[in-house]
């Protein structure tokens, strides 16, 4: 996705610079919510203020919407028939698969054996995640905080 | 305890729908403003609220919308928003969701334009994003572990998972093949299962 906004806002549209471009992507990675959302949002705001932002963003929302819908209201009529069961069947194990690709490469490139702080973090959100109740949002909150001791 | 219980199931019966869109948009607020790095590092959270507290969609149903929301195009946490809240309460459901998890990337975003350009630059918040990154790996690892764990029983499954990974990590197929082999697997191998 990210070469398709290069393309557009810095070549096509000349919006923002190439620095501009890495900060903003910079700032997008280390906020919270949907690196696209944010990238939307700052290249309207830049572009046309507040209400660029928020044209922006509902043009990034608006196909997820679409679609989804679409595809949710076609699955609700279907979703019980056997050949459609036998798909979601064979989908589950590509999607676990998918997701723990993710998992490898997230750790792979945040995770280095030379850092025990890393691996520190990793495992106890692992731990807590998995095997007690605690709230995800406390384990990142947690997470930040051991960042800003540990590595300040 | 009762009282309360009793009250939640009048409210998913739809007996007070603005309560429960008010549930819907809180919820992905909520999970909006502690996602980073991807939507799949938020699965967890997703997950309890959805599955474990509300119980508004059974496991399965969940990695099956999770299954949609990675085929389809655009952010995972704003597909899998849309469908959950389409599946609650309609298509009002959906937009509640939708501006719920949209709506604090916006206002940080917003905040951040027009005050801190040099965001990246404040004391503190490199070392605080040190401490978030690997946890946010772990927590990808989680929502495998705890998700696998509740919708696999079949050995055939675990078979196709690790080959998948298998395609996915050494010979780099792309997600959208792995997403197409599995529909297609499950046709061959799952049509006559039950």
């Amino acid at each position: 996705m990210l070469p398709l906004i290069e393309n557009e806002v810095i070549r096509a549209n000349t919006w923002l610079s190439y620095p501009e471009f890495i900060d903003i992507i910079a700032i997008a990675e280390m906020t919270p919510g949907p690196i696209a959302i944010n990238l939307a949002t700052f290249v309207g705001f830049r572009i046309a203020g507040i209400p660029g932002a928020l044209a922006s963003t509902l043009g990034v929302v608006l196909p997820s919407l679409i679609i989804i819908l679409i595809t949710a209201k076609f699955l609700q009529k279907f979703y019980k028939l056997p050949l459609v069961q036998a798909v979601f069947k064979g989908l589950r194990p590509a999607v676990i698969a998918l997701i723990s690709l993710a998992a490898i490469t997230i750790l792979r490139s945040t995770v280095t054996l030379g850092d025990l702080r890393s691996i520190l973090i990793a495992l106890a959100s692992f731990i807590l995640l998995s095997f007690t109740r605690t709230n995800p949002i406390l384990v990142i909150i947690a997470a930040g905080a051991a960042g800003l001791i540990m590595y300040s | 305890m009762s009282q309360e219980k009793n009250s939640l199931t009048a409210e998913s019966q739809g007996e007070n729908p603005q309560k429960i869109l008010l549930q819907i948009f809180i919820i992905f607020l909520k999970i909006g403003a502690f996602t980073f790095g991807g939507g799949l590092a938020m699965l967890p959270l997703v997950k309890q609220e959805i599955v474990d507290h509300r119980k508004w969609v059974s496991p399965q149903e969940f990695v099956d919308i999770v299954a949609v929301a990675m085929s389809a195009p655009g952010a995972i946490i704003i597909n899998s928003a849309v469908y959950v809240g389409y599946k609650i309460k309609g298509t009002a459901g959906s937009l509640a969701a939708v501006l719920g998890a949209a709506l604090p990337s916006f206002s940080v975003i917003l905040v951040i334009a027009v005050f801190f350009l040099q965001f990246q630059n404040l004391p503190g918040v490199e070392a605080v994003f040190s401490g978030i990154r690997p946890a946010v790996g772990a927590f990808i690892a989680a929502a495998v572990f705890k998700v696998g764990r509740t919708s696999l029983t079949q050995i055939k499954s675990l078979a196709f998972i690790v080959l998948f990974l298998l395609f996915a990590l050494f010979l780099e197929f792309h997600p959208i093949l792995i997403i197409v082999m599995g529909g297609f697997t499950g046709l061959v191998f799952y049509r006559n299962d039950d």
